[in-house]
């Protein structure tokens, strides 16, 4: 071993929150043959989506350990883009139907 | 900024602000790579859903057999690359080259089989007559924007297996430090990250009944 410091049992630590995305995985799967609605099933995908992505951001890369000013520069700038792009889909319907909102 | 929240650099006496965030710039760096690569994610996947929402024959092909079952294993293969990854950073950290390698070469041996397995779900596709502007069930959009958000993660997570080998080869003969290898470990995080949002919104909301 050529190291300087001996390393954790990292995998060990993060071991709980491989579980967890595993468990979310799978029951987006089991949900998904639910027979929800598109709507519904479309909400709870993404929440769930959403909560995997942030054990991901938090945990694996370790994001909860920064400074908090980090994180609030890059979450909400994400977010706030995000949204932003909505603006768009308003427009890409009205455009789709070829008339505007006031017809 | 008063003088006390600069830092002394360098022989020359020059005066550096201290890091902002207090990570190193190649950190900082990645991070902003990774949220601008969030947004591009985001707009694909937003005009994926627009598309999807403004085409009455969408099609919904994916059968558990073999199509779910084979995402159930390709996801099972990148958080289990992760966390081989969160391994080689570790290592890496503790200067421990043999074992950051072995963790860094698992991470890619789960990489290359994660791509394999993907683009043997192409090849599936494509033998049933999917293409970028056509298939047999519907909406031509729909090969075009499948190819086009699963073919950008692909080309990430291959992006990510090159990158992990040079950076593993660079940190074994001492060339590169553990800080090259965190800021791949966070990039190949954000390919497992984003694969969490494309399963649900790609295939699990296509399901053939």
């Amino acid at each position: 071993m050529s190291g300087s410091k001996k390393s954790g049992n990292v995998i060990v630590k993060y071991l709980p929150v491989y579980f967890v995305l595993l468990a979310i995985a799978g029951l987006e799967i089991v949900l998904a043959y639910q027979g929800f609605s598109p709507g519904v099933l479309i909400a709870i995908l993404l929440a769930l989506a959403f909560s995997g992505g942030a054990l991901a951001v938090m945990y694996f890369m370790h994001l909860n350990e920064e400074r908090r000013s980090l994180f609030l520069t890059l979450i909400p700038a994400v977010i706030f883009v995000l949204i932003m792009m909505n603006m768009l889909w308003s427009d890409s319907f009205r455009l789709l139907h070829m008339k505007p909102f006031a017809h | 900024m008063s003088e006390s929240e600069v830092t002394l650099h360098g022989a020359g006496g020059a005066l550096i602000e201290g890091s902002p965030y207090g990570i190193p710039s190649r950190k900082l760096t990645m991070w902003l790579f990774i949220i601008s690569d969030a947004i591009t994610f985001g707009a694909l996947l937003f005009g994926y859903g627009y598309l999807r929402t403004a085409s009455s024959d969408w099609p919904a092909p994916f059968r558990f057999n073999p199509s779910i079952l084979n995402v159930m294993f390709m996801t099972f293969i990148l958080l289990t690359s992760s966390l081989t990854m969160l391994g080689g950073v570790d290592a890496a950290k503790a200067g421990d080259k043999a074992k950051a390698r072995r963790f860094l070469w698992s991470t890619m041996l789960l990489g290359v089989i994660f791509a394999g397995l993907h683009i043997r779900e192409w090849i599936g596709l494509i033998d049933e007559g999917v293409s970028l502007f056509q298939n047999p069930w519907g909406s031509p959009l729909f090969g075009a924007t499948f190819f086009s958000i699963t073919g950008l993660h692909l080309l990430h997570v291959t992006g990510g297996v090159v990158a992990i080998a040079v950076v593993s080869r660079g940190f074994s003969r001492g060339k590169l430090t553990a800080g090259h290898v965190e800021a791949t470990g966070l990039y190949w995080h954000f390919v497992d990250l984003v694969w969490m949002f494309v399963v649900p919104l790609v295939y699990l909301l296509n399901l053939a009944r």
